[in-house]
This record gives C-alpha cells, structure tokens and sequence, in this order.
C-alpha cells in the first residue's frame, strides 16, 4: 500500500517533471531544475563534527558539506550556488524520494537494503567508516576479544547496536549494552566509568579520543567489526544525474592521485603536459560535455573546493582521525578513480 | 508597615508612639523564622538538613559558574580559539567562553554573519509587540494594525531583498527568531482558530459544523504533536504533487503547530463558555441582541477572563514545545544550541550551552506566567470587590 503510493508518488513526479518540457534540456529532468533554480539543493546532517555542522559565523562545514560544494562547482562553476537542508535520519529518505532535495549527502550507509528497495542510488563512498571501540588504557584490554563480561555504551537504534550485538555472538562474548540516546551524556557515562567501552563509528571515536585533555590514557582497539561506507545518494531514473555525482567524485579522487590541487591548478592547466591532467582538467577532450557540464567542471571543482585529499584533510584529519583506508589507492587506501578519458 | 527610618527621611510628621516597633520575639524575619522554620524540633531539623543542602547546591554553583570559571580564551592556532583552558576545568569551572564563541550560531543560526543584525532587530520587535500588547491602554482596534506592520517588518528584515538588504533564504534563519516566529505566528493563528472551533463545537443550530468542530478536535488531540510534525515533514510531501516538493518545510511546520495549537486552545475556550452561567445570554437573548453582538459583546469577554490561567499555562506549554520542530530538522533555538554543543572546540560544554538556552526560555516563560498573573487580578477586581 504504501510502497503503491510511493511509485504513484514517484511517477506522477516524473511527469510532473518532464511536463515543462524543455527542449534544449540535458535529458536529466533534475540537472534542468537545478539550473532553472539556479542552487542545489542538498540534504545534509547538519549537527555532525567533520561532517556537516555550522561553525561560529553559522557557515556550513565538514566533509559532506564539501561533498555538496563540489557538485555546485561542476554543474554551476560557482561552489557557493547550494542550498543545505538539515535531515534527521528519519525524513532523509522521503526528503530525497520527493524531491525535496536533489541530492542526499549525510553520512548514510551503502547497503543493499537501501539501493534495491527505497528508490535510491549510492553513488560513491566520500568516507569508508566502521564501527569500533574506544577503552580506557587502565582496563589492560588490547582487543575487542578479550572484552567478555564488559559493559558497552552505545546508542540505541543505530547500525552500531546492532553490529556490537553480532560481534559478541559471533565470539561467544557476553556483554551489557548500556543504551543512552544523546551523544554528550554518552561520552559522560563513559568518561566517569559507567562503561568499560565505548562503542559507535570510529571516526567518532578517534574525534573523542584527541579532544581529551588526557587522551594517551584511552585506546582505539584495532578491531573494525563492521563496514559503513558514507556516501552521496541520488533518486534512481535519472542516470544523468547519478553520472554526474559519482564522477564528480571520482575527478576529486583522480585529481589527488595526479596531484593537482586548488593552489597549483591554474599552473597545472597551462603547464602541465601529463595527458590524464589535461583531460580532467579540460585542457583537452570534451569529457564535461559527455556528462552536460562545463568543459572545465573539474577545474571549477578543483580550484574552488580542492581535490579529495584537500577537503578530507581540511574536515576530517583536524579531528585527529588518521587517513588510513580512505587515502587514495596508490597510497593504500581505498578511494579509486577509474579512468576520466 | 513603614520603618520610622523612611517616614523621618520623607520628613513626615509621625507619632513616635505609633510607630513603635513591636518586639523582634513577634514581628521581624527572627520571629517569621522561629514560627516557621524552627516551630519543634521536627521542623528544626528538617530546615537544617534542607539548609544544608542548599547551601552546598549554592556553593557548588557559586564555585563552577562563578569562582572557576573560564570565561574567556586566547586565539589558537588556525585562527580558533583555543579550548585548552576550558579542558583543564572541565567538571569543576564553567567556560562560558564558549557561549562568547557560539552565541551568534545559537541565537541566528546559519544567517549570514555580516547580515545578522537584521534578526537581532527582529527579536527586538517581536519583544516590542509583545510588551505593547500587554498593556492594556493599547487594546483597541489599532493594535491589529501595529500586529500586522510589525509582522510585515520583520518578514522584510528576515528576507530582505529590498532597501539594498540582499537576500536571505529562510533555509538558513535558526535560532531565537525560528522559535518566536513559530509560536507567535502559530498562536496568533490558532487563537481565532479556536475561539471560532469552541463556538462551533457548542452551536445547537448548526449540527454539520459542531460535527466539523468535534471531529478537528478529537483526531488533532488524538495524536501527538510530533506525529503531527512528521505527517507535514514526511507524509505530506508524498501526497502533493512533484514541484510543489519544495514547499518550505518551515511553513510545513508553522501549519502543524497552529492546527495543533488550535485544537487545544479551543478546548480551554469552550470550558470558559460552559462555565458561564446560563442567565448572560438569556439576558442578551431577552435584550435582542443578535448572535454575534451576544458572544462578542456578553459571552466571550467573561468566559475569556475566566480562562486566563489555563490560556496561560498552554501557551508556556506551546512556547517550549515548538523546540519539537527539533525532530524535523529546523533550526530553532534549540537545535542551533545542540549544534554549538556538537562543535568539537567546545566538547563537554553542553551544561553550559544548555543553561544559556534555558535562561532564554525561563525569561519568556516568567514573564508570561508573571504577566498573567497581574492581569487574572485585575480583571477579576470587579469581581472579588
């Protein structure tokens, strides 16, 4: 019944979209009411350190928020052509499946669940997270194995309730879950011994640990006990759409693999005579064109928001998160471009 | 009452013997103590063990909000400030140097920073009309138009666009102004909403519209008011048709809380038009007054005054319970405070950001119930007379 309206829903939206008809139009009805609006509308967290939280001038910053710009930059040239919806984790998907937002970029996990049943499409991983536990160093625990019997805080109705729960049965481990809903309170029972672990995404983590003033006396235990790779989500059935997100992305990455970025990309454009630099970088080809962009889309994103390693660097390594997997492929991490040719 | 002292610096002509000060052991704060503080040995030592309490509740205040307190802290690395200070006092010193960081976020929100006066002022005005609405000598018809210009103002000033103010798209107004604009539009709407609802809901000609009027109030306060707020979050842009998808989810939201607010603000009107005595609009009836001359000018000037602290007390319940729109992600006063506290600079500062927020709506909330109380005296004077 509900998924009936939903598809009603979802139809009557595509026609409704396509209605106006525009003749020059790019074959993406999503694209053209961008352009007809002249922002992007983009769904973020709103209140996630790294992420997407507003700074003391009310200026929105983090790794998805960036994520945003980037897109603005490629369809517009102009990195400060986007609108910020906040989404809790509940409205994000109706958000994105109405068209209240053309693109959802909030720390949301890539499972099959979500792409074959709610209408929707991942189209790249901006950050591979996993769940993970932080232990004070006074415990003597070196491994998530060894914390039998342990009390765990985390919060309830997260991914991470549910993955600690298959870890210790996996294990044969007993544990008790301590569930409290707000992330301060969290923290607190945790700093005052309520529990012996922490447990939740170990970015997260890592953020807490170099905020305290005592932090060599905690430890990040080795075991990642589930996956929860991050990324952009758009609607499915408009694969010019989704084509431009995901590489938009990828030109980021590619671009950190060549080493271009937003200080030496003018340089780059006029001097630079590496083939793979001069096709993403527009010098050369028409691969903005193939996508119904500018030319010179990945210039634009480059120039005004950085290349990958610039806004991950500049969001989530200031929060004392090592790089680790999410450092590009030729440095061991898992962020790969294919080929921009 | 008045101690000699006043009455000889005033210069009055007093009888010394008439103002002859009865002895402490009857009159003074060491009688009021001993009658009702130390009266038997039971009650003596359940006000010392209160005292104690307090006192060391006080001193535990005095001594983290005031004495270690950090209040405020040098510019670091990056061009933010540095939080070391705050860190080495966490749990025993308040930092309010974090609410110096962050009250431009908590009260406006995401507003553009160059261009936040324009919502400053707006809270002014919106003070202002509160403050020219409680007076009493302002209550004639013009006051619907001071309402209305006021109103228009502050949308200028919020939107801009005009006078060289550029604009400002109302996906980034948060804060202190989100809150008052939810609920002094939303009461300010749902008031009339309910006068009419209560009405209705006891006309005796019109069957269909007390049908209407029932079934509005039952479903409305058969579901939760954040179920109400995420049926016009979540459902509704499903149903409406693609386009309209953008729709604000602030007036989403605004809708919501008036049909809410409606619902309940027209039971505590209809309980003051049934406990009206039945002889008024005889009365009126035998004068020959019309229905509508009867309600406006005999029925609800006197069952509105008998409901004043129950008007009162919904709308300080209304007040907070805008914070709601919390769970759809507007950014009302609430929310920006929740997003200072997210700020990794300041971790552990919640008490203090939450303590800043609560003053701001302990400072509403008390002058709306202190307001109310003044007034319940007043209008009843004719009556205790």
């Amino acid at each position: 019944m509900m998924r009936t309206t939903l598809k009603g829903g979802l139809v009557a939206a595509a026609l409704l979209a396509a209605a106006p008809a525009f003749a020059q139009g790019s074959g993406s009805t999503t694209l053209d009411a961008i352009k007809a609006r002249g922002t992007l509308i983009c769904g973020i967290a709103g209140a996630v350190p790294g992420f997407s939280l507003p700074d003391s001038k009310g200026v929105m910053q983090g790794l998805d928020a960036d994520t945003c710009r980037t897109v603005a930059a490629a369809v517009f040239g102009d990195a400060t052509k986007v609108k910020f919806t906040p989404l809790t984790s509940t409205n994000r998907f109706t958000a994105l499946q109405s068209g209240e937002v053309d693109m959802l970029s909030r720390s949301t996990t890539w499972t099959l669940g979500r792409e074959a049943s709610l209408g929707l499409e991942f189209a790249g991983v901006n950050y591979y997270d996993g769940t993970g536990f932080l232990v004070k160093k006074a415990l003597g625990v070196k491994d998530a194995k060894e914390l039998n019997g342990a009390t765990v805080c985390v919060q309830p109705g997260t991914s991470t309730e549910l993955a600690d729960a298959d870890f210790f049965r996996l294990n044969n481990l007993k544990f008790t879950p301590i569930l409290i809903q707000d992330q301060a309170e969290i923290e607190g029972a945790f700093l005052s011994g309520r529990c012996d672990a922490y447990s939740t995404d170990s970015s997260a983590l890592a953020t807490f640990r170099a905020t305290q003033p005592n932090k060599d006396d905690f430890l990040l235990l080795p075991n990642i006990i589930s996956k929860e790779p991050l990324g952009p989500v758009v609607r499915k059935g408009d694969d010019k759409w989704f084509d431009i997100v995901r590489w938009t992305y990828f030109a980021t990455v590619a671009a950190e693999e060549y080493g271009v970025d937003s200080k030496n990309v003018d340089e780059m454009f006029t001097t630079s005579t590496n083939p793979d630099i001069r096709r993403l970088l527009g010098a050369e080809g028409d691969l903005g064109k193939q996508l119904g962009l500018d030319v010179k889309f990945a210039y634009n994103v480059i120039k005004q928001v950085g290349n990958f390693g610039e806004y991950w660097n500049r969001n989530i390594a200031v929060l004392g998160v090592p790089r680790g997997i999410n450092n590009v492929w030729t440095k061991g991490g898992l962020h790969y471009a294919p080929p921009l040719r | 009452m008045t101690p000699p002292t006043e009455a000889a610096t005033l210069g009055l002509h007093t009888p010394t013997a008439a103002r002859e000060r009865p002895p402490a052991s009857v009159y003074g704060p060491m009688a009021w103590m001993r009658a009702n503080l130390f009266s038997g040995w039971l009650s003596t030592i359940v006000t010392l063990v209160l005292g104690y309490f307090v006192l060391q509740l006080l001193f535990g205040m005095v001594s983290w909000g005031v004495i270690n307190a950090v209040w405020s802290v040098p510019i670091g690395a990056n061009n933010l400030p540095d939080p070391t200070a705050c860190r080495a006092v966490h749990g025993e010193g308040a930092c309010w140097a974090a609410i110096g960081d962050k009250w431009h976020l908590i009260l406006f929100g995401r507003y553009p920073f160059d261009e936040q006066w324009r919502p400053g002022i707006c809270i002014v005005l919106f003070l202002g009309l509160y403050i020219v609405s409680a007076m009493r000598r302002f209550w004639r018809a013009e006051l619907a138009l001071i309402w209305l210009v006021t109103l228009i103002v502050i949308g200028l000033l919020m939107w801009g666009g005009v006078f060289g103010m550029p604009y400002v798209s109302q996906d980034t107004w948060g804060g202190l102004p989100i809150t008052l604009i939810l609920s002094t539009f939303g009461l300010a709407a749902a008031f009339p909403l309910a006068v009419l609802v209560a009405l209705g809901r006891r006309s005796t000609k019109l069957p269909a519209v007390k049908l209407i009027c029932v079934l509005y109030v039952e479903l409305i306060r058969g579901v939760p008011l954040v179920g109400l707020l995420f049926m016009a979050s979540v459902m509704l842009p499903l149903f409406l048709p693609a386009g309209s998808g953008n729709f604000d989810k602030l007036l989403r939201a605004q809708i919501a809380i008036i049909l809410f607010a409606g619902a309940y603000v027209a039971e505590v009107v209809r309980g003051g038009l049934a406990a009206l005595p039945k002889g008024q609009a005889e009365a009126a009836d035998a004068l020959g007054l019309s229905y509508w001359q009867k309600t406006m000018k005999i029925i609800l000037p006197q069952a509105l005054r008998l409901v004043i602290p129950p008007l009162v007390n919904t709308f300080i319940g209304f007040f907070k319970d805008t914070s709601l729109v919390v769970i759809i992600g507007i950014f009302d006063l609430l929310l920006s405070g929740k997003t200072a506290m997210a700020d990794r600079t300041w971790q552990g500062t919640a008490p203090e950001i939450y303590g800043f927020m609560a003053l701001i709506y302990f400072c509403f909330c008390y002058a709306m119930s202190s307001y109310s109380r003044g007034l319940e005296a007043k209008l009843s004077r004719s009556r205790n007379r």
